[in-house]
């Protein structure tokens, strides 16, 4: 059985995931035991997950590359476990092929811009941080916050506060 | 009189001077005032010069005197004479109307350009004449004239400095379906008028923070995609950008010797507070701790900090000695008290107070320890000080569009500002 890079970090953020867990910041709310389960549907000790056809799992890959927001909860800089398979591929994806992304920190309006701008780049730090333990050089990453600034959704309501709470990652040059 | 003699320009002139200006669009909406205002008549000015004047002095000062909610200004209809000179008072027609004190006065042509208006402030009752002065300002400045008139009024009749001859300073923001958000800084008066702008970008603007001689801004910009911390002379329009670093470059306040700002900065990973030293360009870090510190602001005598800080687990504000090197939580009440700002007098804190989620203004009498909630609206930010202390100036929210509103420190006064300010936020109220 070959495996390629990005096979192979995939499996390397896997396992790290239950390492890193929540270090992002201070949050407990994260369980790491149902990432290691494996959302992607290949869990880390599951070997017939290894033997899945490549096709299909680079078209699962592919998926995962197109999300590049990543949502938070109030207040909060933990990255959610929903958001974990995704930042693998990135992870996966940045290592293999070099190249610069950069992470926009957003908050939702509630509470000061100031404040929220420094939440912002709590959020922003905490994935760079996450795509680091995975084995991307930090130097490849750049956080930038725009608080409140720049959000989605302008209505003043729970929907759109959860949608402008999160972190972009945009690809650079 | 034969209207014929009179030349057709002079006819229009004289039937321009009976069109008033209309401020409807500008009023600034007192939604509350003290219980007993003064009652105080701002007769028009006489103008002794030929044509017509660009500005209503006496309706700028009705104005300033009323948005205070310390006065009731009489409207000009009810007025049975219009004296400009102590003679033409009919000090019995006044108390007819119930008016305490009477404004009256005139302005003169100056020999090469500009006015000199000479106001007289008369006592009602008494029958006497409580203060006069005279003003001289150059052509384009008879708002000046205006603003300091009603600053001597109020300061006589008050005991407390007026604040009308301050500035304030905004960021707008232009937003159209389907386009990119325009950011632009902007500086008005006090009233909302003579409104310029001092700065466009299509990248966020915020933070604006007056020098203390009210020359200068500092404010953040995330011009180039990164954030970084810019100063600059308003009437100029001369930028000197402050060394920025990886990460935020943020929240500046200007040191009250107008000599330092501090400013927060992440580029060892963590917001901290520092001070950057205008003249030799170094920075002295002041915080040092792994939670969010933000939000620095002066006391008067610049011996302290405060700031906004995560370390408790909720922000909070706490101050920081200077001297000392002491640190002190100065908020207990609600879940998230943040941007504080000190009066002059250094007693007391204004605040955006969080509980549950809901944002007012709140301020904090720190000799008592006690804190009142001013507003009732959501979402209510940034409050700052007028120089005088009396009101504070903050951004609300009013349907999808933001507006600045006005509340005195008391919770007495409450008025909204004008609509010409458009969707805005972040107030900086000037040093003077």
């Amino acid at each position: 059985m070959e495996l390629t890079n990005s096979f192979k970090n995939a499996l390397v953020a896997l396992l790290l995931t239950a390492v890193v867990g929540c270090a992002s910041t201070g949050g407990s709310d994260t369980d790491s035991s149902d990432v290691a389960s494996g959302e992607n549907g290949y869990g880390a000790g599951d070997r017939a997950a290894l033997e899945v056809d490549e096709n299909a799992a680079s078209l699962a890959t592919q998926n995962l590359l197109k999300v590049t927001t990543f949502y938070f909860d109030l207040d909060q800089a933990t990255i959610k476990p929903t958001s974990r398979s995704a930042l693998q591929a990135h992870a996966a994806y940045l290592v293999e092929n070099g190249g610069s992304a950069v992470l926009e920190g957003h908050a939702d309006e509630r509470g000061t811009r100031e404040y929220n701008l420094a939440l912002g780049e709590r959020r922003a730090q905490a994935i760079a941080r996450y795509l680091i333990v995975l084995g991307v050089p930090s130097e490849q990453l750049e956080t930038v916050s725009y608080g409140e600034e720049r959000a989605i959704r302008r209505s003043h309501d729970e929907t759109a506060w959860a949608l402008n709470r999160r972190v972009q990652l945009n690809y650079g040059q | 009189m034969n209207i014929n003699i009179l030349p057709i320009n002079l006819v229009l002139l004289m039937l321009l001077c009976l069109v008033r200006p209309v401020w409807a669009e500008l009023t600034i909406e007192i939604t509350q005032g003290v219980d007993n205002p003064t009652r105080i008549a701002v007769v028009p000015f006489e103008w002794q010069g030929i044509g017509g004047l660009p500005e209503d002095i006496a309706s700028i000062v009705a104005a300033n005197l009323s948005r205070s909610g310390q006065f009731i200004a009489l409207d000009e209809g009810n007025m049975m004479s219009l004296p400009s000179e102590q003679s033409q008072i009919f000090f019995r027609d006044w108390r007819v109307l119930s008016q305490e004190f009477l404004l009256i006065g005139r302005i003169l042509p100056q020999l090469k350009s500009g006015y000199k208006a000479h106001y007289e402030l008369h006592d009602v009752f008494k029958g006497t004449l409580v203060v006069e002065g005279d003003i001289k300002v150059g052509k384009d400045q008879l708002r000046d004239a205006a603003h300091l008139i009603s600053d001597k009024i109020y300061e006589r009749l008050t005991g407390v400095k007026g604040a009308f001859s301050t500035r304030i300073a905004y960021v707008a923001v232009d937003r159209t379906e389907g386009k990119e958000d325009q950011f632009h800084l902007k500086v008005a008066d006090a009233d909302g008028h003579r409104e310029i702008t001092v700065r466009d970008s299509m990248e966020p603007l915020l933070s604006p923070h007056w020098s203390p001689d009210a020359s200068k801004l500092a404010y953040v910009s995330f011009e180039g995609g990164r954030p970084a911390v810019y100063i600059q002379d308003v009437r100029t329009g001369k930028r000197d950008k402050v060394p920025s670093f990886k990460g935020m470059n943020s929240a500046p306040a200007w040191s009250p010797d107008g000599k330092k700002l501090a400013l927060v900065l992440s580029k060892d990973g963590n917001p901290e507070v520092y001070i950057f030293d205008i003249a030799s360009r170094q920075f002295t870090r002041v915080t040092r701790h792994f939670s969010i510190d933000t939000e620095p602001s002066w006391s008067a005598d610049g011996k302290s900090l405060i700031f906004t800080s995560g370390r408790g687990g909720k922000p909070q504000i706490y101050r920081k000695n200077l001297v000392t090197g002491q640190v002190e939580r100065l908020t207990f009440d609600g879940d998230y008290n943040a941007r504080g700002r000190l009066s002059e007098d250094g007693r007391y804190l204004v605040m955006v107070h969080g509980q549950q989620g809901v944002f007012h203004i709140a301020v904090q009498d720190l000799k008592r320890d006690r804190l009142r909630v001013l507003t009732q609206t959501q979402l209510d930010e940034s409050p700052s000080i007028a120089p005088n202390g009396t009101m504070l100036i903050y951004a609300t929210n009013e349907g999808d569009k933001g507006i600045l509103a006005f509340v005195s420190l008391d919770g007495r006064v409450k008025s909204r500002g004008p609509a010409k300010f458009g969707d805005v936020r972040e107030p900086a109220w000037s040093w003077r």
